[in-house]
């Protein structure tokens, strides 16, 4: 299951300040990302859930490295490590833009929502062919025009279609076209940041089928960023828990789904729909309270304050992620 | 919203297409459009429509074109024979003439005019003539020159600083956007007006490129919050995302990605701009502040209506024409407004 290492991400942080007051001084920070770690394979799909505001997303967009273009003064640290196919490793933090460039075509990104991801001034053809236009340029423009009308084909879109405008196309399509332009570069990694989410539930199955289908056809690693646990227990080997800004616990998709260990992935997968109505409900966990604000952080844990078995330690003990007996990695100390 | 309901009639148009078909369905839209091309052509040919030099004339034994040589002589090409330097051109003893529908230049004076009976409308001067007696016909005529070259000229000024100003402070934000943003507050604070009459009335020649000029320099700032707005709104949309992370030069993204979504409106907002820079200038030429009194210009016409009373004939006219404009540029711009609205697709 596991191949080699193609992207280890290490003790990743994302602030965004807050400016305040007469002089827009910078009071605070928003730590949307605070210290996470993990390591996606060759060839896998890591699925990365967790709700709203706990920074999934920001995860993701780190990756690709646009964050600073939405907001100029967000601060990256950690590292993000980029390993080639002959193990050498890279920090794609420490490079500045232009060292960044070839890096780029290496991970794309496939965006949630299928109306804002693509500029509806160009022509399908355009969208697509403008990343080989930039990463190729010595291909010449028949080759250009080839690749695309291939690359429409592999994500399952008509070749007529090329000359159409994103307006003219449903949901669904839109995010094919959004495959395509991703897969035009050929990438080792797509970060998916909630690929289906805004579609039909017919169309969810068959997007994730196409994005089955292109995995094993062209060898590509996933990060797949979702907050609907069934799709992403059906794409994933494995799974990542995040809650409020740090991760709470990784492992095989099936541990995680069937044998969740944190006492929040136990309450996230006891929340999931049961598809059969007679089915009495076998023990939903409801947390108390809502998410904290991540402009101010409970101390120690951040999730003690919602905790069905949270102690007084919580508060001072900052919880490592630790491998348990059982096999599964949490950030607990309590469970195991 | 559904983006599969294009019907086949439909299929396959860009962007500009589906705007042109929306603009049409405007019938206060096209109609304007035909005013302002209409204006557009008498602006045009104003030297064969009033000038007091016949179009064609054939005079001792050889057939002459003054109109057009008038052009050739302005750009130095040639000079008048000494006959015609000061001649009166409706006096002289053709064989036969052509003369413009309106035998009168702007600046010519009727002496035959002695009281203000005589200036009224006629059939000499279809829309009379002001107290020195120009003919008013004449002067709207190739005032409407002065009008739409004082609308755009200004307006494309304004343009080009608002674009620029607006762009750079929504694109790159920080210091820069501080600097610029406050700025625009400054000049919003100033009272456009009374700012270019004050430096009008300081720069004692006027003439028309100044008068260009200041509206110009005055009127970028709306432009610029509303370019900045967009830039701001179309920047943190996922395809720009998409394309920083595809590796695109911020160059690239500016001008391919960013400035063609945020662009539309503002443009549309360049039609009312033009309103705004015809309405300046009339009303600085009304009050006297405006361009040299050589020049006449529909707001110069109203001037002069103010120094004689009972000549209805002098505020009327002009200023229909400038009712006329102003309308068919406002409707222009609600026109491409609403076709450019995506709520009103239909």
């Amino acid at each position: 299951m596991s191949g080699k290492p193609l992207l280890e991400i290490k003790d990743l942080k994302v602030h965004f300040p807050v400016y305040g007051g007469v002089f827009q001084r910078r009071v605070n920070d928003v730590k949307a990302v605070d210290g996470v770690s993990f390591t996606i394979h060759r060839g896998e799909t890591l699925g990365l859930v967790g709700e709203s505001g706990c920074g999934k997303t920001t995860v993701g967009r780190a990756i690709v490295n646009v964050l600073r273009h939405v907001s100029p003064d967000v601060t990256l640290e950690g590292e993000i490590n980029y390993f080639d196919d002959k193990g050498t490793k890279t920090n794609l933090l420490s490079l500045g833009r232009g060292q960044m460039k070839p890096f780029r075509e290496k991970i794309q990104m496939i965006f949630q929502d299928p109306y804002s991801s693509l500029n509806q001034r160009m022509s399908v053809k355009q969208i697509i062919a403008e990343p080989l236009e930039i990463h190729k340029p010595t291909m010449s423009k028949k080759e250009v025009d080839d690749k695309v009308l291939w690359l429409l084909e592999k994500v399952g879109l008509q070749p007529e279609y090329a000359l159409r405008f994103p307006h003219e196309f449903s949901g669904g399509q839109r995010q094919r076209i959004g495959i395509a332009r991703a897969l035009a570069t050929n990438p080792e990694l797509i970060v998916c940041d909630e690929p289906v989410s805004a579609l039909d539930v017919s169309v969810q199955a068959q997007v994730i089928n196409l994005m089955d289908d292109l995995q094993k056809e062209f060898g590509l690693s996933y990060l797949f960023i979702a907050h609907d646990l069934s799709v992403v227990y059906h794409i994933c080997k494995r799974i990542a828990v995040m809650y409020l800004g740090n991760m709470v616990e990784i492992g095989s998709a099936d541990d995680v789904y069937f044998t969740p260990t944190h006492p929040y992935s136990k309450a996230l997968i006891s929340a999931v729909p049961e598809p059969d109505p007679t089915s009495k409900n076998k023990g939903r966990i409801v947390l108390e309270g809502d998410i904290p604000t991540p402009l101010n952080k409970p101390s120690g844990c951040g999730f003690r304050t919602r905790c069905p078995m949270a102690r007084a330690e919580c508060a001072q003990l900052v919880p490592q992620m630790t491998t348990k007996r059982s096999g599964a990695t949490v950030a607990c100390p309590y469970v195991d | 919203m559904s983006t599969t309901e294009t019907t086949a009639e439909h299929e396959g148009e860009s962007y500009s297409q589906f705007v042109r078909r929306q603009f049409k369905k405007n019938t206060f839209g096209m109609i304007s459009v035909y005013v302002v091309v209409v204006i557009f052509g008498i602006a045009v040919f104003a030297d064969l429509i009033a000038n007091d030099k016949p179009i064609v004339a054939h005079y001792k034994g050889s057939t002459i074109f003054p109109v057009f040589k008038e052009y050739a002589v302005s750009m130095g090409l040639a000079r008048w024979d000494a006959e015609f330097v000061s001649a009166e051109w409706r006096a002289l003893p053709y064989d036969w003439s052509v003369f413009p529908p309106i035998p009168y230049s702007p600046s010519t004076t009727d002496k035959r005019l002695a009281s203000l009976k005589d200036r009224a409308p006629s059939r000499m001067h279809w829309l009379g003539t002001d107290d020195i007696g120009r003919d008013v016909a004449a002067g709207l005529v190739h005032g409407s020159r002065y009008a739409l070259s004082i609308g755009f000229v200004a307006m494309g000024i304004a343009l080009a600083i608002g674009i620029v100003l607006g762009a750079i402070s929504g694109f790159f934000g920080g210091a820069v956007d501080i600097a610029i943003s406050r700025l625009i507050e400054i000049m919003i604070t100033f009272p456009r007006f009374f700012l270019i009459i004050t430096i009008v009335a300081m720069v004692e020649v006027g003439s028309l490129w100044l008068i260009m000029m200041l509206i110009g320099l005055t009127g970028w700032t709306n432009i610029a919050r509303f370019m900045r707005g967009e830039v701001l709104r179309v920047r943190t949309l996922d395809y720009v995302s998409a394309a920083t992370a595809l590796g695109y030069s911020t160059r690239r993204i500016i001008f391919r990605h960013v400035m063609p979504n945020a662009i539309a409106p503002v443009l549309i907002y360049a039609a009312f701009g033009i309103v705004s820079a015809i309405l300046f200038e009339s009303a600085l030429s009304f009050l006297g502040f405006g361009v040299p009194p050589t020049v006449v210009t529909w707001g110069s016409v109203l001037f002069r209506a103010r120094a004689s009373t009972y000549s209805w004939w002098l505020a009327v006219f002009p200023g229909l024409m400038i009712f006329i404009t102003v309308s068919a540029f406002n409707l222009i711009g609600d026109a491409l407004r609403d076709a450019t609205d995506p709520r009103l697709r239909a």
